[in-house]
């Protein structure tokens, strides 16, 4: 308050207007994420009656036990955790090796490497020539498709790049070398462990790519065992179409009709908490990982 | 590079003098490391770019790619002499343009005002806050967007029947509300997000102007457009330089998921028509789907370096 009486009458309405814009934006972003929370909570006939707005009416958790006992969701988010899982874990060994040896200024050609990898940021075959490939490749159909292409980002690769040249000081690397410590184990020894805040900022991005990917495993996936949660999710949120049989208790079936959008909203919830839920861990990093990215873009 | 070599002497100079077969060779546990990511990057990136061949050829499944015949550019005639090409390109063009010019102020503002705000924990809220949309996958976006522009039990459909009195009118469906429907869902999820580098570059504004144009007796908000803003503006011609290289990369998951019957002819962009034509439908023609995906891409470069190109000459700030 004691700060506010020193503005002046030209700044007080400056910051005025900025507290009413950022307020404004705050509702806006907030409002649907709050509206989905609570139609999710609440009943059938509330939902379908329009009588939600901001807080659960007849708190009901109907939603969430059809989604829970939905066999096709259950399978796609095993799915999905077996995808983001394994794929986060080649895309984080694969990234991190290129952006230690790219970083290193002593490499000869590391330069023109760099550009055969940047390249690939701005032009590409295209989706046929990529799905023939994948198909040469046997990958069709098979987990490999969804984990592998994609395995190497090169704008996370920029990001570690400069993370690794900007944080590991180039006296460890000469003091390293004088003790006849080998290029690898520098690697293994020194680098990896101080770039623990660039891992978790991959470990985010990757992430959540996994996690949110559709139209790959839609493209390159024909088994419905092998679908991970999005595209179930594209079924019955966007297709309206949920299949009663594939929820086993025959009492659910029937209430399955009336609480069609309830079951929406609590689908959006479950598949989106999973992502929400680290994302304050990193949080930190990650503000730093997309500032390291803009740099050296 | 000259400057470098002088600071740091002698070192520099053993190194050069030695021959590039000798550097290479003390370096070789590195290109070790490189042989895994550079076969990555030539088998899923460079290979499939080899395959563009495809878009001169008429592709014959029992003869592969290269046994195929060749046929010049006729499939990319075929397009461009095709009722769907006009349509289709001015679909792409119309959305893309809009949500540039709607979408790239927007973060730059929003940077600006929360970087003048006084107050610290107010100002964490909203920053932390507006992130969070970015991560909500495309899927639940648009399983979102379509409940809540419901007109009958979205917000949308309640807020109109509130306030107009009468029962809203389907807007889903309608194919002159897409573009807004993609462009502002876009918005929303973005802008936040998209921030954040304008704020980090705020966050190094030379304090000292500041202070000098206090005493100069200008204004917060003067302060805003002479110094903050002069200050992002570097990091705004490079965003724009990216956006323009994708200016015919409309979100291709977004827009098919958003797609119905009834918004087709408003909604279908080149990107989905590759899609549709080559791999959609069962027998497709991959040759002319490669030859349109390809037009797309070759006009996407064209315009990332002419606008790289007009800025350097400009003001000296360009990606290559």
């Amino acid at each position: 308050m004691k700060r506010w009486m020193r503005y002046g009458s030209s700044d007080k309405i400056f910051y005025g207007v900025t507290f009413l814009v950022l307020t404004f934006m705050f509702i806006i972003v907030m409002y649907p994420i709050l509206f989905v929370l609570a139609s999710s909570f609440s009943s059938g006939q509330a939902v379908t009656g329009g009588k939600v707005f901001l807080w659960p009416v007849d708190f009901s958790l109907e939603g969430y036990k059809i989604v829970f006992h939905n066999r096709d969701i259950l399978n796609g988010f095993l799915n999905s955790v077996i995808y983001t899982v394994t794929g986060t874990c080649i895309n984080i060994c694969i990234t991190m090796v290129a952006a230690y040896a790219l970083s290193r200024e002593d490499l000869p050609g590391a330069n023109w490497i760099m550009l055969l990898f940047t390249f690939t940021m701005f032009f590409s075959g295209g989706m046929i020539p990529n799905y023939m490939l994948i198909q040469k490749l046997g990958m069709i159909n098979t987990r490999w498709a969804i984990v592998i292409p994609g395995a190497l980002g090169v704008y996370n690769l920029i990001i570690a790049r400069t993370f690794i040249r900007n944080n590991i000081p180039k006296e460890l690397l000469e003091a390293a070398q004088i003790d006849g410590c080998s290029d690898i184990r520098f690697f293994t020894a020194i680098v990896l462990p101080l770039s623990k805040a660039v891992a978790a900022v991959l470990v985010l991005f990757y992430g959540v790519g996994h996690w949110n990917s559709y139209f790959n495993p839609m493209l390159y996936l024909n088994s419905r065992e092998l679908f991970p949660l999005p595209i179930y999710l594209k079924e019955i949120l966007i297709s309206n179409q949920i299949d009663p049989s594939t929820v086993a208790d025959p009492e659910l079936q029937m209430r399955i009709a009336q609480t069609a959008d309830v079951i929406k909203y609590a689908l959006i919830v479950v598949t989106t908490v999973p992502v929400m839920m680290i994302y304050p861990f990193i949080q930190k990093y990650f503000v730093k990982g997309v500032m390291i990215g803009s740099i050296k873009g | 590079m000259r400057v470098k070599q002088k600071t740091v002497g002698s070192d520099r100079q053993i190194m050069s003098h030695k021959s590039l077969w000798h550097r290479m060779k003390a370096r070789w546990q590195l290109y070790m490391l490189l042989a895994l990511p550079v076969t990555f990057i030539i088998l899923f990136h460079y290979v499939p770019m080899g395959g563009l061949v495809l878009a001169f050829k008429k592709y014959d499944i029992s003869k592969g790619i290269f046994g195929s015949p060749w046929v010049g550019f006729q499939n990319f005639i075929k397009f461009f002499n095709s009722y769907k090409f006009t349509e289709v390109l001015k679909n792409t063009l119309t959305i893309s343009i809009y949500s540039l010019l709607a979408s790239f102020p927007l973060p730059i503002i929003f940077a600006l005002l929360i970087n003048a705000f006084p107050g610290k924990k107010y100002k964490k809220i909203i920053q932390t806050t507006t992130y969070i949309p970015h991560f909500i996958s495309t899927v639940v976006m648009v399983g979102i967007v379509l409940q809540l522009l419901n007109s009958r039990i979205g917000i949308y459909g309640q807020l109109y029947s509130l306030l107009m009195k009468e029962p809203a009118t389907d807007i889903i469906g309608k194919g002159t509300m897409f573009k807004h429907i993609y462009v502002w869902s876009g918005i929303w999820q973005s802008t936040g997000y998209n921030a954040i580098i304008y704020i980090a570059a705020l966050s190094n504004v030379d304090q000292d102007l500041h202070e000098a144009a206090k005493i100069d007796g200008a204004s917060r908000f003067q302060r805003v457009l002479y110094i903050d803003l002069m200050t992002v503006l570097p990091t705004a011609t490079i965003m724009l330089i990216l956006a323009a290289g994708g200016i015919m990369n409309v979100g291709f998951e977004k827009v098919l998921l958003l797609q119905n019957d009834l918004n087709i002819g408003y909604s279908e962009v080149i990107s989905t028509y590759v899609y549709k034509i080559g791999l959609a439908r069962g027998m497709g023609d991959f040759s002319l789907s490669t030859a349109i995906g390809m037009f797309n891409s070759v006009v996407n470069f064209t315009m990332l370096v002419i606008v790289n190109f007009i800025s350097k000459r400009l003001n000296g700030s360009g990606i290559f």
